[in-house]
């Protein structure tokens, strides 16, 4: 699949901020007002940030981005819609927690409602987002029951990580903090590895010969191709990155992971590495999701020569 | 909506014979043409007369080689490819704006131009590579099952067919009802073994294909036994034809004209 950067951006941007506004809710549950104003401000801030640029380069992705707003209409079966729908009912609880938490007004007993609402359809969001992909079966590497996990904790891990970040800067750093984002980092790297060896294993059951039904007569291959330069099809569904590279980015995914770990524990140390823990994270998330489209087969390639998908 | 509406009993759709189809990419261009100006349009292109020319296209001429057991020679089978009108098609119900729909009264499924975001998602759950997005057009574009022919009270009823169907030199693409069994199309369909592509998708086409016939070639066809003389007068007629037409006397071999002279005159 094709590797879009704005899809990329969107994804990437988006999760880490989802993550980091459902643990921000958290927090508020568990300790009810934010201890400074300028400290939850910040934050809120970077989380809605976060969203809100990767939903604008989702939008500016269209073909009509004008008519975005029609995408809210069909949540009863699309998975896109349910993410539209559930990303702009996310900010009603995400601001009203956030002027509460940070004490802009006044009303602690609402904190923690909000809060733990406010996680919720933060992590709802982003298992929307998820399933776009996951319910997918023309994309075999997509449709697989690790796609929405590693999804939902790669997000949790960037905001995590971005938490602990903000957090060292306005010296509220705690050890907690370092815990969770290390536990979160630990679980994506499990869960990468496992999805990767996953969709290494799937069957690749779909042929050439199940796709024109000329399997009963011989083995089909192809001989002609219907267009001489590369349509739509090929552009968007053709994309395939080699498999050496694919090897070895995987390799750089889990690289930047475990040095996001590293970087996570000397942040115990001195808090100012959980700045760079979140670098590396959200590098690591970038590069991940570009492999996830680049490494993607669709079953239309069987048409234009792939044997199996 | 794009929530699919209760199957219909009607179910019209295509039915491709992959034996008489010569590859001549008529329908393709015929389609280009009918769509460029009908419902579809426009149909861009771009860097049209470049070196790299592409452009929206609702139907697609491939060409597969089928390497049959214990063959020296490989078959050459051309593949016309364009939406199947599937009963479950999740290019329907994925879109997020309802642009993309199936009709209730005859199963067409169709893009509907003036709410389609171009958000591609539909293309993507295709299986068959049937959607094409039109970049200058920011809308996603498919076949229609030429819509805008096969209702037109404003062309002749023999026209009423879609523009690829009408312009097949052998007559290998069918159009009718695939929901009626007495159909001419689930006649084709039941008499020559019809079958579905990737149907482990699950997407229940509705367009057919009909498989190539079993081959006939110097090889495979068995040598057919003449009949035997009876020895009646219409025999002895053909027997001397036969006779009188194969001797040298009526038509000479080249080397018994002599072509030696010098021209007269
Ligand atoms: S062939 Fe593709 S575009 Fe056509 S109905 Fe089926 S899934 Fe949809
Ligand atoms: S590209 Fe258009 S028709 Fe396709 S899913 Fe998006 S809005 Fe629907
Ligand atoms: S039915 Fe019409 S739109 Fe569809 S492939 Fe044929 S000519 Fe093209």
């Amino acid at each position: 699949m094709h590797p879009a950067y704005s899809v990329i951006l969107f994804t990437t941007a988006s999760g880490a901020g989802y993550g980091l506004l459902a643990l921000l809710g958290l927090v508020g549950f568990n300790h009810g007002q934010a201890s400074s104003v300028a400290f939850a401000l910040v934050c809120m801030f970077i989380a809605l940030g976060l969203i809100t640029i990767g939903l604008l380069s989702s939008t500016f992705h269209l073909g009509h981005p004008e008519r975005a707003w029609r995408a809210l209409s069909q949540w009863r079966s699309s998975w896109l819609s349910r993410e539209g729908v559930a990303a702009v009912i996310t900010y009603v609880p995400a601001l009203a927690f956030g002027l509460v938490w940070s004490g802009l007004i006044d009303a602690p007993r609402l904190i923690a409602p909000l809060g733990v609402v406010t996680a919720v359809m933060a992590m709802v969001t982003v298992f929307t987002t998820g399933m776009i992909y996951a319910s997918l079966k023309t994309i075999r590497a997509w449709n697989q029951m690790l796609t929405v996990p590693v999804y939902l904790v790669l997000g949790l891990a960037t905001g995590s990580a971005l938490l602990a970040g903000i957090a060292s800067l306005f010296e509220r750093f705690q050890v907690f903090q370092a815990v969770l984002t290390i536990a979160l980092l630990l679980a994506a790297l499990i869960l990468k590895f496992a999805y990767w060896r996953m969709i290494d294993e799937a069957p690749r059951d779909h042929t050439m010969e199940s796709a024109t039904g000329l399997g009963s007569i011989g083995t089909v291959g192809q001989w002609e191709v219907p267009h001489t330069s590369e349509n739509y099809v090929q552009k968007e569904m053709g994309y395939a990155v080699a498999r050496k590279h694919a090897k070895t980015l995987r390799r750089f995914v889990l690289v930047l992971l475990a040095l996001a770990l590293l970087a996570m524990l000397a942040s115990l140390a001195l808090s100012y590495f959980a700045i760079l823990a979140a670098a590396l994270a959200l590098a690591a998330a970038v590069v991940e999701r570009w492999l996830f489209f680049a490494e993607a087969q669709h079953v239309v390639t069987l048409f234009y020569g792939a044997k199996s998908a | 909506m794009t929530s699919l509406p209760p199957p219909s009993a009607k179910k019209l759709g295509l039915v491709i014979d992959l034996d008489t189809c010569v590859g001549c990419q008529a329908c393709a261009t015929s389609c280009k043409e009918w769509n460029a100006q009908g419902y579809s349009a426009p149909l861009n292109d771009s860097n049209p007369y470049g070196s790299e020319p592409t452009g929206v296209w609702l139907n697609r001429i491939h060409g597969f080689e089928v390497k049959e057991e214990g063959q020296a020679h490989s078959r050459i089978v051309n593949f016309p490819r364009s939406c199947l009108h599937c009963e479950e098609p999740a290019c329907v119900t994925v879109c997020p704006t309802g642009a993309s729909y199936k009709r209730a009264e005859d199963g067409i499924v169709l893009v509907n131009p003036e709410t389609c975001i171009g958000c591609k998602l539909c293309s993507w759950a295709c299986p068959y590579g049937a959607r094409e997005y039109d970049q200058s057009d920011g809308v996603m574009k498919k076949c229609t099952l030429c819509v805008d022919r096969i209702y037109n009270e404003n062309l002749d009823v023999e026209d009423r067919q879609p523009a690829c169907v009408k312009a097949c030199p052998t007559g290998a693409r069918h159009f009718g009802d695939l929901g009626d069994a007495s159909s001419n199309v689930s006649k084709l369909v039941a008499e020559r073994g019809g079958y579905d592509l990737l149907p482990e998708m699950g997407y229940k086409p509705v367009n057919k294909y009909l498989p190539p016939r079993p081959r006939r070639d110097a090889h495979t066809a068995k040598a057919e036994a003449l009949p035997k003389p009876d020895g009646s007068a219409f025999d002895r007629l053909f027997v001397w034809a036969d006779k009188l037409l194969s001797s040298k006397r009526v038509v000479g071999r080249v080397s018994d004209i002599d072509n030696s002279g010098k021209l007269e005159g």
